[in-house]
């Protein structure tokens, strides 16, 4: 039997939603199967992983704060991807947001009045973007691989940090630990519900996705990302001017993940040390797969992957398994999705083999 | 500055080198052939406690290395199926295989964490290989003379052999490459496998060489770095070896400035961060893929199909 792929006349909406869910299911099943073959309670383990965050209701707000980042960072990444344009480096994008949110806090002082918030979150953004601009600027003028520059940059914005939060910026009251004194109370994002850590860059997160698909299904602007992404030659028939739509995924990309760090810093840790950066920039590059690209499905697979975190927490006091087992779990569900992108434009058919002869011969030289 | 102090830092930098050589070499030759993977810390990770498992188990470093290779090509096995079989997107993919092997060895290596296996005794006679000085030339691990050889092994199989022809026309131009006849597919398939146990050897230089324990994450990012070298070294095996040893002293000047090495004798040199010696490898390369990109005659490019799935027209 031969299996043959037959090209869609047109993408298929049903695998479009479908195999993100179907790569869920197939994760979870398949980390079962290998969790047992090496001897870990697999069942418990993927228990314990993606559901017991959302049946205890007291992991939801560690759900939900850990989902903010990831929803925002994609949410710029899917623009970007849209247009074929391979943002890597959100992560250090996030880096140097937060750390450009701490510089405008630490200039103001520990005295600063809480409107501060708004010219470092716009910091934040504006780092970031402008990390990202670094990598727009050499692919416009001279056409260097953005995945690689992306990438690299990111490894730079580590030691920026490094030295920011070791130097300069470094605690006087830190028991000569590497990380930046705490923020004073009144720059930290005001907190959603009482008692809880949900603050207010969860309800950005929440607000955000639907902004997005707003102009990415109603503007020219979104048109534009679109069209230049499938179908290139027809934009620039279109006029769709090409350097315009780099810088503007590269630098919504760089931005929304500036944003991003800005909001964990003055939302969640209060502080920047060296463990900052804790790759929500590499795992929102799977949300941005799984959500398909699209602002709502970022939204919905933000939580998704959320809960992995959380729940990798979980499953490392229940079974014992180390905490980055759920890295595991999530480059699984970007292997199916991967995997099962072909579906989605491509029809599998089966067909019995032939006598040899029909078989198609490798030419030989 | 004494004779001892400056033998101690080259053997620091020739140990820095020795994994991203090997990994950027294994790398090298996947790029070579049209595919970019991203995974290679992750097939580094793997190759480090799959080479710890398999010396765990036979109490022999030479069975170890090849546990150790099997387990990044394995491990690479993952990527090549997806990228050459689906046609996925090898980025994302490759990145991937980094989270994937990442949270896999730290797995795998739970039951090993405490455990200590047996290391490479020196090939060459302690009178040669403890010698205050001529432990500069034969006092290392096996490994490091097995990174050297791969060097003009690996330009002489590119360069010279029928094999490395078509491997190197598959990078090019695939479409060319498969109409007349050559396999882009099992070309491929190869160079990644290469490029995985390579990676797999790299890694393994962290466990079984540098310390004889397993530790999560024990590759500490060298990965990465190992694929701007691939970059920096404009796809080319001199310059890569070349760029390795840059690379390799630039990570000691680091290490140099954090011990406040400079602190005594030269303290203009103390003045300057150590984050910025570990920032330069990736600054440098950016600069370099500049150049490439911007002018095609500093003798160097990126192969033509770098990146791109291949789909045969038929």
């Amino acid at each position: 039997m031969r299996i043959k792929l037959e090209k869609r006349p047109a993408p298929s909406t049903f695998m479009l939603i479908a195999t993100p869910i179907a790569s869920v299911l197939l994760t979870m099943l398949i980390g079962m199967l290998v969790f047992d073959a090496i001897g870990i309670d697999g069942q418990r383990a993927v228990v314990d992983i993606f559901l017991t965050p959302i049946l205890a209701s007291y992991k939801w707000q560690d759900v939900a704060v850990k989902a903010a980042p990831l929803i925002i960072i994609a949410l710029g990444l899917s623009i970007g991807n849209r247009a074929q344009i391979w943002n890597i480096g959100a992560e250090g994008q996030y880096v140097i947001g937060a750390l450009c949110a701490a510089g405008v806090g630490i200039a103001a002082g520990p005295d600063a009045p809480a409107i501060t918030l708004i010219p470092m979150i716009l910091a934040g953004i504006i780092g970031g973007a402008a990390w990202a601009a670094i990598p727009a600027l050499l692919k416009i003028r001279w056409d260097v691989n953005e995945n690689l520059t992306t990438l690299m940059l990111t490894y730079v914005s580590f030691q920026v940090l490094g030295y920011l939060v070791g130097g300069p910026w470094k605690d006087t009251n830190g028991r000569n630990f590497p990380a930046t004194a705490p923020l004073p109370e009144q720059l930290t994002l005001p907190i959603l519900f009482q008692g809880s850590t949900v603050h207010l860059g969860v309800a950005i997160a929440l607000i955000l996705p639907f902004i997005f698909w707003l102009i990415m299904s109603k503007s020219v602007f979104g048109f534009q990302i679109r069209v230049v992404g499938s179908a290139p030659h027809a934009a620039r028939h279109g006029g769709f001017d090409a350097k315009q739509t780099i810088w503007a995924a590269l630098l919504i990309g760089g931005g929304m993940a500036g944003l991003a760090g800005a909001l964990e810093f003055t939302g969640s840790l209060k502080a920047v040390n060296l463990g900052f950066p804790s790759g929500y920039g590499f795992t929102a590059i799977i949300v941005a797969f799984l959500g398909r690209l699209n602002p709502i499905g970022c939204l919905i697979a933000g939580i998704v992957l959320a809960i992995t975190y959380v729940g990798g927490q979980v499953a490392q006091t229940t079974v014992h398994i180390p905490n980055s087992t759920a890295g595991i779990f999530q480059a699984m569900m970007l292997f199916f999705i991967l995997a099962s992108d072909i579906l989605i434009r491509y029809r599998v058919r089966f067909i019995p083999t032939k006598p040899a002869i029909a078989d198609k011969k490798e030419a030989r030289v | 500055m004494s004779p001892e102090f400056i033998i101690a830092s080259i053997v620091t930098i020739i140990g820095l080198t020795t994994p991203i050589l090997l990994a950027g070499l294994g790398e090298l030759v996947t790029e070579k052939s049209g595919v970019l993977n991203l995974g290679v810390e992750g097939m580094m990770l793997m190759g480090a406690i799959c080479g710890f498992a398999a010396t765990a188990f036979t109490f022999n470093p030479w069975l170890g290395v090849i546990g150790a290779a099997a387990g990044g090509a394995l491990s690479s096995m993952l990527f090549a199926i997806l990228v050459l079989q689906l046609n996925s997107n090898q980025v994302a993919t490759g990145l991937a295989l980094s989270i994937f092997g990442t949270g896999l060895s730290s797995l795998i290596g739970q039951s090993f964490t405490g455990r200590i296996v047996p290391q490479f005794g020196s090939i060459f006679p302690d009178v040669l290989a403890k010698d205050p000085i001529w432990k500069l030339l034969f006092g290392y691990s096996p490994l490091v003379y097995f990174a050297l050889i791969m060097v003009p092994l690996t330009a002489w199989f590119l360069k010279s052999t029928r094999a490395g022809l078509i491997l190197r026309a598959v990078g090019e131009n695939d479409h060319s490459a498969h109409s007349i006849g050559y396999s882009v597919t099992g070309v491929r398939y190869a160079a990644i496998a290469f490029g995985g146990a390579m990676a797999g050897i790299g890694g393994a230089y962290f466990s079984m060489v540098i310390t004889p324990m397993w530790a999560e994450r024990m590759t500490a990012g060298r990965g990465w770095i190992a694929l701007a070298l691939v970059v920096f070294a404009g796809w080319r095996t001199g310059r890569l070896l070349a760029g390795a040893y840059f690379f390799g002293f630039l990570m000691w000047l680091e290490l140099f400035a954090k011990a406040n090495g400079f602190g005594n004798t030269m303290p203009f040199l103390q003045a300057i961060p150590s984050q910025f010696w570990a920032a330069m490898p990736y600054i440098m390369t950016v600069v370099a893929l500049t150049l490439i990109s911007s002018r095609g005659n500093v003798g160097a490019s990126a192969p033509a199909c770098l990146g791109k799935p291949f789909l045969p027209s038929t």
